[in-house]
Order: C-alpha cells, then structure tokens, then sequence
C-alpha cells in the first residue's frame, strides 16, 4: 500500500462530498469509501474531511478511533478478522487463531512486512451458529478449521 | 445582519436555555409537580435541575455547566422518579408531566455513591500535590457524600505522561473524570476544536487530533477548558518559582504589571463574593511581595487606544479622503492573543483587517525595556518583567519571537490571576485586610478607559471616547461616557456613533456613521468572521473581538468556576470604578502625554512607535502536519 499524495486525496473527499453531501450526517459514508479505497484514513485525509464537512479534525479523529473497522494505520491488502466472542471461542477458535498465526508468521494486531495481510481479531459478526468465523476484507469464511484456513490463506498468497 | 448569524452547533434540545414562567400556555406554563413529597409549582419545560435549584434543592452536579451545552454524562445528579424503573439524570430530564421526584432517597444515595466511587477507582493522584487542592469538583462530593474509602478499588500506578508541550496548558489525563466538559468548551463555545472524546468504551480517552501534544494542535490557549474543568486535569503552566527566583536575585529588577480585570477578580481566591474590586489592596501585596515596581496596565491599554485609535483614523483617512482601496475596513481589534491565534489559524487570509497594535501586555514590555530603563537608569537586561493577567494565552503571546522589539524579550514571564493568588497566599498575605496602596511612578495613574478594557465592549468604548472627541472636539453624547451599547453578555452586539460638526482637518468624517460591532468568544469570532466573507460588514469600521466569553474578566486564568453570573458582576466591578475614577480618557492620561512628549516624539502610530508598540502576524493555517 502506497501512502496517497496529498491531492489525489483532496480530489477523492472533494467528490465524496459531492455524492453523499457536507452534513454532518456524511462523515461516516465518506470515511468508509475513504477506508475501503485506501485501506487506511490518513492524517491529512481526516483534515480533509474535517474541512470541508466544517467541523474540526479531532472530531472526525474521534468517529474514526470509535469504529473498529476504520483505522488511522495503513493495513495490509487482506485485513483478516477472527471473531473473538463467545460461540466461536467454544467452537473451536483457538486451534483456528493458531494457525493463522503460524501460517501467517504474524501476531494478533500485526500487519505483514509486505503489506499484504493484515491479523487482528473482532467482536461478534453474527455468524454464531457458524463459527468459527473470520472475515477477510469484506467477505465471510465460516466454519473454520486449521486445514480449511490453511487452504484459504494459501490462495491469498 | 445580527439576525443572518447562523446559531452554534449544538442542538437545540442540549442547548443551555432558561424556560421564562408564564400565566398558561405550553412552554412555560406552570404545572404542579412533587418532590421529596412536598408540593412545588415549575414551569413545564424546565430540566428537573433547573426546578430544584430554584426551589433551593441541591442537587450535585460534576459534567453539568451553565455555559455548555448538556452531556448528561458523569450520572452524578441522577434523581429517582415514580414510576420510572430508572434513576434519571436531573440535569437532562425536562418535566412534562406531574412527576413525583425524590432527590435524595436511598437509593439514589447508594447510586450517587457508587458513581463516586467509579470515578475515583480511575482517578489517579494526590490531593495535596494536586493544583485544584480545596476547589476541586470532585474532591468536594467524595467530602459530601463521605467516601472513606475506595468500593471499587484505586489506581496506584500513572498512566499517561503529562502534556507539559504547550506554553500556557497542562494537561493530565490522570485526573481526567470524562466529564467532556473541555470538549464541549472547546467545540460549542470557542469553536477550536482541540480535545474530543476518542476511542470507546473503557478505553475512552478526551484526547487531541492523532494523541498529538498540545503544542503541535491548532489550540488557541484560551484556556476557558481550565476554567470548567472539574478536576485538576487541565491547569495553566506556573511560572511562579521563576518569579520567585527574580525576585530573590538582588541584581534582578522585578516589575509587575497588572492587567484590568484581575482587581475585580482576584478576591474570589480569598473568599469574597464575585464583584469586589481589590486594586489597592493588591498593589500593597504585589509590594509586600518583593517586586520592586508595580504597574498599572491601564497605563498601556490607554496608550493602546491612542495607537489604535490613531491606526483606525489613519485608515479611514486613507480609504475615505485618499480613495485607497488595498485599506481593510472594518479593523479589528488585536489586544486579545488567544483571538489572534485564532485569526492566525483559521482565517489567515484576514489578517490585513487586525489592528498592527501589540496588545497592552507587549506594549508595556516594550515600554519597560526602553523608555523605563531609561529614565531609571537600568540596564535592560536586568530587567525582568512579570505579567499578571487574566489570561492563559499571554503566556503563549510573551514568547511570541517577534515579541522582543526593545531587544530584549518583552515580557518574561506571564502569570495568571490564580497563580499571583498562590503567590500572595505563599507570602502569608491576607489580601481583603491589607491597607490600599497606588501604582508606581512614572506610568502610576489610567485612564477609566484603560480599566474597561478588562470586559467584553470596553476597548470599543475607550476608543470611542478618544476617536470621538478627536475628530469632534466634543466627549461621546452618552451620559457620564457610559457608551451603553458597548456593554452587556449578548455574544455579537452592534451600535453606531455619527459625526457632527466636526473639526476642520476630519472634514472628510462629517456626518459619517461610525459603525462598530463587538464580539466575544472565539465561536461568536467565528460568526463575525463568516459574515465578513459573505460580505455583510461593508460598511462597519471597527470591530471588537475577546477570545473569551465576557472579555478578560471571563479569561482562563481567573479564579475558578466560572458563570454567567459571576462574569457580570466582575463586569459591573470594573465599571463602577471607571465611573469612580477622575481621568476617563486615554488621550487625557498625563502620564500618556507625557510618554508623547518625551520618548515617542513621533506620536501615535508614528516611526518609533511602529518599531516598539507594533507588530505583524503570522498566516499559520489550520492544518496540522
């Protein structure tokens, strides 16, 4: 991931703005097509924002630190979630932590060296009755087990 | 134009706002309501807080702020109401119905004390080391609802580092409650935008853009969020061992000047009710202390008034005799630094409108270091100036780099309201008792124009008695110079003076309508600065900005707490003793004409007062790298 020069971004909040409207009430619109563009909201990105929405930068800082799925840091291409809550921890998320870990040589919270994976874990995404559950990016995997997350990292990489 | 001015951002509904009783109707109609069994009669509307404080029921409070905007957040006021399966926050509940509400059952005791409790598990730090010792929010209900001992435990360990980065606010995040009362101090009512709440949760923290130091945010050191703060989270960067040591050095000569509206304040530290002026008694401390010389900076606000006065004539000479269109009017005001950092920052393209004057503070540094120096002999840099003012911002604005135009640093040291109170009260001085006393020679006597500077309107009225006998030959027609528009707590206020007949070198003024406009708290700065954009101040010719609601008798370092009340009677202390006072105009000062006479031969807005009592300002921006 590439860090965004400064006008490019200028550019991408100028038409966000445009298509979702400068009220409040589009900050979070904005701030996720931002994220899901860039992987991550820059500093100069939230200034941005906070410009032209006309409010201040540490209130669009403060939506963005609320909201565990934006983030202030670049991340990896493949942001990788493993639920953490209740039912996937009794259906097995333990062994299916391990693995990502070892097969990703990454702790939880770590983003790889090449910028392509990205491990942390998350709170409940409704997948309950099918856990373990993890999300990549933006897609579901259910069901886990160490060989089927093995299988699905290796056609990542 | 006033009523264009778009309102704040907060929502209605969370606004402070005061239900007036009426005879019937909704709003404001009286309703029949009970509490703690007894019978009370409430205007429909109004907030269960607002009910028991009129009915004398206290009701504890800690987020709760008169001048912000509701948070409901600490859950310290909750009350219980019948048939509400909840306790209710009394400030955030609006009676609409006959409600029947105990404030001080069981069990909104118990839950009182258990937020207490909660609270004080995560506040980490001693009293006694602790800047808001004996006037802290917090400290006060652990007192009143006799907390012994820590229910939920007590954190033994420092968290966070404090934020010493900022020359005039400290910031420990150790002693923060989550009130969120500087965030919306910051955000409503300055409309700066330094703290905000981030993260979630447990994990909540008020913190500044990207957990950055104060000193690289854009923060204009009002310091209106340590007036409000409830704990000892924010305070104002002492410079008082420095004073000390200056003034225990025999080769040091100490002077001290102090600003208008700390007589009307500073008695509060001591105990008296709000509104006692105490300038004599003062002097005689800041004496009994060691200074070697105690100025008045009336002395300089008058001398700001003929330099900022001459400026504006000199501009409406230029834009209205010599058709020079590149002349920015209206001008506005520069004696406020935390205004002026805020121009800098957010508008920096307007900076052609400000007033070149340094404030008085600077002017009077200058003054000191060369004039001064001077007539006494002294070398210099020997010199060392104090400042005492109302204000956390001059401790930003004294080390300003281009604040040194005598050579020397103008001011050294700034020092707040509170903090010369410590120092009086670390003097063993009891200052209501002590005998009056009178400034220094040579700046000893000012103008009643000089002390209104201390409230919001006062430096448009000084320089409207000044501007006006000037160009007339006349005093202002308003009764004993009482130039009423000028006063009062409305946030933008507006008024006009014409000329007539006036003197024949002025002719190009005659019967001109000098408008003027006077704001105060950088949010109304703000709406100012907005309807200049949009082009609604053609016409008006000099405007009035404090960066603090109510001017400096409302500045971040003035004793603690703060309100709307107390913000006027400290007002009406600084105009009655103009009203007292034998001189009332700047220009009529002997100590200014004489100052004219020798040392600025020049005269006003002349080459050495440019060199010394002006200045030029930075186009900062509001981005943050």
């Amino acid at each position: 991931m590439i860090f965004p020069d400064k006008n490019v971004l200028v550019n991408e909040v100028d038409t966000l703005v445009r298509k979702y409207g400068n009220g409040r009430e589009s900050l979070l619109p904005i701030l996720q097509d931002i994220q899901r563009k860039f992987g991550f909201i820059s500093d100069f990105a939230m200034q941005e924002v906070a410009h032209q929405l006309n409010i201040h930068p540490v209130e669009v800082y403060g939506v963005v630190t609320f909201y565990s799925f934006l983030s202030t840091e670049p991340k990896g291409k493949y942001v990788i979630r493993l639920c953490k809550t209740i039912s996937c921890e009794l259906a097995g998320k333990d062994a299916v932590a391990n693995t990502l870990e070892r097969e990703l040589n990454l702790k939880f919270g770590e983003t790889s060296m090449d910028r392509k994976f990205t491990l942390e874990y998350c709170h409940c995404i409704g997948m309950c009755d099918q856990g373990p559950a993890m999300l990549i990016n933006e897609s579901v995997y259910t069901k886990l087990t160490p060989s089927k997350v093995i299988e699905i990292i290796e056609s990542l990489k | 134009m006033a009523d264009k001015i778009v309102e704040g951002r907060a929502p209605v509904s969370q606004k402070p706002h005061t239900v007036e009783s009426k005879e019937n109707g909704d709003i404001g109609g009286l309703i029949e309501i009970e509490i703690n069994g007894r019978p009370y009669s409430v205007p429909f509307g109004i907030t269960i807080l607002e009910a028991c404080k009129r009915n004398n029921i206290h009701i504890p409070t800690l987020c709760y702020h008169e001048d912000l905007c509701l948070a409901g957040a600490c859950r310290v006021c909750v009350v219980e109401i019948e048939g509400i399966r909840t306790l209710q926050a009394a400030c955030a509940y609006p009676i609409t119905g006959k409600i029947k509400v105990w404030t001080t059952s069981e069990r909104v005791r118990k839950a009182r004390r258990h937020i207490l409790d909660l609270l004080l598990s995560e506040h980490y730090g001693e009293c006694y080391s602790c800047v808001r010792n004996n006037n802290c929010e917090l400290q006060t209900l652990a007192k009143e609802y006799g907390v012994d001992f820590y229910r939920f435990g007590h954190i033994k360990e420092k968290r966070y580092e404090v934020d010493r980065s900022s020359y005039a606010i400290v910031r420990d995040m150790d002693k923060c409650v989550l009130c969120k009362r500087c965030v919306r101090t910051c955000i409503d009512l300055q409309e700066v935008g330094v703290l905000e709440a981030t993260r979630r949760g447990y994990a909540t923290l008020i913190s500044t853009f990207m957990d950055k130091p104060m000193l690289d945010v854009i923060c204009i050191n009002c310091g209106q969020c340590i007036n409000r703060c409830p704990t000892g989270a924010l305070r104002a960067k002492d410079p008082s061992d420095d004073i000390w040591r200056a003034i225990d050095d025999p080769t040091k000569h100490v002077v001290i000047q102090t600003a208008p509206s700390i007589r009307a304040a500073i008695g509060e530290e001591f105990g008296l009710p709000p509104g006692n002026s105490m300038t004599g008694q003062m002097v005689t401390a800041l004496r009994m202390i060691g200074f070697d010389r105690v100025f008045d900076t009336n002395f300089a606000a008058d001398l700001t008034i003929m330099e900022e006065g001459t400026e504006l004539l000199l501009r409406l000479k230029r834009k209205l005799l010599f058709g020079d269109e590149t002349v920015k009017l209206p001008q506005f005001t520069s004696c406020s630094p935390g205004w002026i950092k805020f121009i800098e920052h957010f508008y920096p393209e307007y900076l052609e409108y400000l007033s070149t004057c340094k404030s008085p503070q600077q002017m009077f540094g200058a003054v000191i270091k060369t004039f001064y120096a001077q007539e006494m002999g002294l070398d210099p840099s020997n010199i060392i100036t104090v400042a005492v003012m109302p204000c956390t911002a001059k401790k930003f604005e004294c080390n300003r780099p281009e604040m040194n135009s005598s050579g020397f640093k103008d001011i050294d040291y700034g020092l707040t309201t509170r903090e010369l109170a410590q120092m009086i009260k670390e003097a063993g001085i009891y200052l209501p008792e002590l005998p009056k006393s009178h400034f220094d020679e040579p700046f000893g006597d000012a103008s009643g124009a000089g002390l209104i500077f201390g409230a919001t309107g006062g430096v448009m009225e000084a320089a409207l008695r000044t501007v006006y006998e000037i160009v007339t030959g006349r005093p202002v027609p308003f009764e004993n110079l009482a130039i009423t528009p000028c006063r009062g707590m409305d946030g933008v206020r507006q008024a006009s003076v014409v000329l007539n007949d006036v003197k024949d070198e002025w002719k190009f003024l005659e019967g001109i309508e000098l408008k003027f406009m006077i704001a105060h708290g950088t949010a109304n700065a703000k709406k100012v600065m907005e309807a200049l954009i949009r082009g609604e101040l053609e016409g008006y010719h000099f405007v009035e900005i404090m960066a603090c609601p109510g001017g400096c008798i409302g500045g971040g370092g003035q004793p603690i707490p703060t309100s709307p009340e107390i913000r006027k009677k400290r007002a009406e202390a600084i105009y009655k003793e103009d009203a007292e006072l034998p001189i009332r105009k700047s220009h009529e000062n002997p100590h200014i004409k004489y100052i004219y006479e020798k040392f600025l031969v020049d005269g006003p807005c002349g080459h050495i007062s440019h060199k010394l009592l002006h200045t030029h300002y930075t186009k900062r921006g509001k981005y943050i790298v």
